[in-house]
């Protein structure tokens, strides 16, 4: 087998984990990064600068809230002259429109909008703060200017029920794209599985209404979507194969190869503070971990999918089954799938709509 | 869609070509596409100024050997999966 190594094409920079929401599904790490943590504006624009001599082509803003950081215009720029493709990935909280009107003129762009629902009072409950009437607000804004837009929409079972009305909220804005990325069971988002994942009925329906807006909306909005892989045959090639296409970084400069990567016990990550990222990529032992195919198990390792999925997701693995290096339970040849089968049947029994109509979340916290 | 022969296709908003390690890609939300050949010689003439009419002309010059038909429909078709993409607009 092949073992060369094919260059990130993007880089995930999560400047600070920092937010103003409290999503309940965030899929910022358990454990936060504080402040004093952070990596100066300097570091950031040398990693941008060896991201993009390593061939990386975009670079992902996001945090946490990348607002949140006052330098945020310097770090647009910056990644911008280093050759990037600049997006930034925000809730819209702390903006106005001198502000928006500024982070374009430094050089993003494309503005990704999180949206935690379609109704207002579910976006709220959702984040745990009056978030919504703002992020209508800087739709607004954004038809003023040049910048592509994405909505991002978190979908569950709460929100669901909801898609034609974030449809139309896509359609009534300047949105060239939709994001409905069914939420991922990990962190946080792990903590609020039994209130979060969907009935096989709701997903059904989305999925029915979503590809028949793909052929109303074709040639306006490109509607995409990820559905929850809990439901799925196959596993998804988690980050598209681990340290294959993307590098994380995160507030304080640790470099994963996923966003949960350090759930997984006696990883140990390199920093960009002491590595350049070329050294981080091509070397390290935690990119080499489950990069290629040697470290896998039967099923997986005698599988005509093994170069399509590349065995799922790895933290997925150890949530679900305790070892990092099993077949994601997800996968229907997956000798642990029972897992996953009995978490859908809780998921599809009829629940007392008591409980749903006052869930108890686990809010995500926020890092000094 | 069929792109009119008069329109004019310029890059979407949040699209612009780039050069990654000598390699020509067309960047946009969330996608990349590297480009060669015949679909630089298109994507390098979607500047607002060419309508879809000259492309095909010019790209019939430089592909002489190529039947002009197959070379008319080829970026037709490239044109309204560019579209599709949200990639380019016609104005």
């Amino acid at each position: 087998m092949s073992t060369a190594i094919s260059n990130p094409l993007a880089l995930i920079a999560e400047l600070t984990h920092r937010c103003p929401l409290h999503c309940v599904y965030c899929s910022n790490p358990l454990e936060l990064k504080n402040r004093a943590t952070e990596l100066p504006t300097e570091i950031w624009a040398r990693v941008f600068q060896e991201a993009a001599q390593l061939g990386v082509l975009q670079a992902d803003l996001t945090g946490g809230e990348p607002l949140a950081r006052t330098d945020i215009i310097e770090l647009i720029r910056a990644s911008r002259t280093a050759g990037l493709y600049v997006n930034l990935i925000t809730s819209g909280m702390p903006l106005d429109e001198a502000r928006l009107a500024k982070l374009i003129d430094a050089g993003l762009d494309h503005l990704q909008l999180s949206f935690q629902g379609a109704r207002e009072e579910t976006a709220n409950e959702i984040s745990g703060t009056k978030a919504h009437a703002q992020k209508l607000r800087v739709l607004d804004w954004l038809k003023q200017v040049r910048v592509a837009v994405t909505l991002n929409f978190v979908i569950h079972r709460g929100n669901i029920d909801q898609i034609e009305g974030m449809l139309a909220l896509a359609e009534s804005s300047s949105a060239t794209r939709v994001e409905f990325a069914n939420v991922q069971y990990y962190g946080w988002a792990f903590a609020n599985r039994e209130r979060l994942l969907p009935t096989r009925a709701q997903l059904n329906r989305s999925i029915e209404t979503l590809k028949s807006a793909q052929e109303r909306l074709r040639g306006k909005i490109r509607v995409e979507y990820v559905v929850p892989d809990y439901y799925a045959k196959y596993p998804k090639p988690c980050m598209g194969g681990w340290g294959r296409k993307l590098m994380l970084i995160t507030p304080s400069g640790d470099a994963l190869p996923c966003h949960a990567a350090q759930i997984i016990p006696g990883m140990k990550f390199e920093n960009v503070k002491d590595r350049r990222l070329h050294e981080i990529w091509e070397t390290s032992a935690s990119f080499q971990k489950f990069r290629g195919q040697a470290w896998m198990q039967e099923p997986c390792k005698t599988c005509d999918r093994r170069e399509q999925d590349f065995g799922g997701c790895r933290c997925q693995a150890l949530l679900l089954t305790g070892d990092a290096a099993a077949t994601d339970p997800v996968c229907s040849l997956a000798p642990t799938r029972e897992k996953v089968d009995a978490i859908l049947a809780a998921a599809n029994k009829p629940v007392d709509a008591a409980i749903l109509a006052r869930p108890d979340w686990l809010y995500r916290s926020n890092p000094a | 869609m069929t792109p009119d022969l008069q329109s004019h296709p310029r890059l979407a908003v949040g699209c612009r070509l780039s050069e990654n390690n000598q390699q020509r890609v067309l960047l946009m939300p969330e996608r990349a596409l590297r480009l060669n050949g015949p679909s630089l010689e298109i994507v390098e003439r979607c500047d607002g100024k060419h309508t879809v009419q000259q492309i095909i002309s010019e790209l019939q010059q430089i592909y002489s050997k190529a039947e002009p038909k197959k070379v008319e429909s080829d970026i037709l078709d490239y044109l309204a999966r560019l579209h599709d993409q949200r990639a380019i607009d016609f104005a």
